[in-house]
């Protein structure tokens, strides 16, 4: 649900990096916060366990700059990927304007990818959205590790509807602005319409 | 898909005016009023003080985790939450279904007058979330503003995301 505040001119979306557990959803995030301006981004929070797993959810407020005069503000936040957490997961669904899935592309993981999309497609149901209409990008992370699944192969699985697909390796930043900026432009897209 | 929930300068200052309100009555620090998905919508009093985009995710995030746990024991949720500290206390609550009205203060005000301030500011709230609606749907429909975006050209999306 996107917030137009014309008091203040502002556009504020919300985006959501889904995936299961240790797919690089938190890394992906915080790269975008080291690589950002000081003056574009706010505050990244992460509410994480001990051993950095993330609890409950990570949260990075970013400005891209302004459209017709209307600050264009991106709320990007994480959902914990284990599969335990689902309660918390649905919660941070709520609002969403696009997601975005992280897949993690080592063959031993390829089951959990298949398990976290049909989750999130249950849980986007719950919402009232639906997968196959909401801005949505596929990323194929970790693809520097030696047993990765081969590109075409995840493509066929995961795709869901032909979805802009990136691989990624987000502890370096390959792909990671790319898939968010495919997934932001979807977002206004989508604004234009209404 | 839910609408989109817009804010048009007249209810915005409706709005800063019940909070300005509020917060001198309550006699509280500063006075937030918070979308549930995370936005800040208005504020009132020394905010400088505090981050206010992360103040405004956290706390949904904490209303939300708790009417989860409210549906988990039968209950419709639970509206009012407080958070007590050494100096200063948040009172949390929820407004016309879909706001959060969040009060920060400390011992020069007390739980009991917050409360009863809250209660009345929730009144005035309500009636200027009713209008908003109203509006909001109005303008759904195209009466009252074009869409800012309506217009956007692809360049001007590319233009955003220039190196």
């Amino acid at each position: 649900m996107t917030f137009i505040n014309y008091a203040s001119k502002e556009i504020n979306c919300k985006i959501v990096y889904y995936g299961p557990g240790l797919c690089g959803k938190t890394t992906n995030l915080q790269y975008i916060y080291n690589k950002t301006a000081p003056e574009s981004k706010g505050k990244m929070i992460s509410l994480a366990t001990e051993a950095d797993r993330t609890l409950f959810f990570d949260f990075l407020p970013l400005d891209l700059g302004s459209i017709r005069g209307f600050t264009t503000r991106f709320h990007l936040y994480t959902v914990p990927g284990q599969v335990f957490y689902d309660a918390s997961r649905k919660l941070i669904l709520k609002g969403v304007d696009g997601v975005v899935f992280v897949a993690d592309s080592q063959e031993a993981r390829m089951e959990a990818n298949i398990e976290s999309i049909r989750n999130l497609e249950q849980n986007l149901k719950e919402h009232g959205f639906d997968l196959a209409t909401i801005p949505y990008a596929l990323q194929f992370n970790k693809r520097d590790l030696p047993s990765v699944v081969p590109v075409e192969e995840m493509y066929r699985t995961l795709n869901y509807k032909r979805e802009p697909t990136f691989e990624a390796v987000a502890t370096t930043g390959v792909g990671v602005f790319d898939t968010l900026k495919s997934v932001a432009k979807q977002i206004l897209i989508e604004l234009k319409k209404r | 898909m839910c609408a989109d929930f817009v804010l048009y300068e007249e209810e915005f200052k409706h709005l800063e005016e019940a909070l300005r309100r509020l917060r001198q009555e309550a006699n509280a620090k500063a006075v937030f009023l918070i979308d549930k998905n995370g936005q800040q919508i208005a504020s009132a009093g020394e905010i400088e003080q505090f981050d206010t985009t992360s103040l405004a995710s956290l706390t949904a995030g904490n209303v939300a985790a708790t009417d989860g746990l409210a549906k988990l024991i039968g209950e419709r949720e639970f509206s009012v939450l407080f958070h007590e500290g050494q100096q200063d206390h948040i009172h949390i609550s929820i407004v016309a279904k879909r706001a959060i009205l969040v009060v920060i203060f400390d011992d020069r005000s007390s739980l009991g007058l917050v409360r009863l301030r809250v209660k009345r500011a929730s009144v005035d709230l309500e009636k200027i979330f009713e209008v908003m609606l109203q509006k909001g749907e109005k303008g759904a429909q195209g009466s009252i503003h074009a869409s800012p975006f309506s217009e956007i050209t692809d360049d001007d999306i590319d233009a955003l995301f220039g190196e």
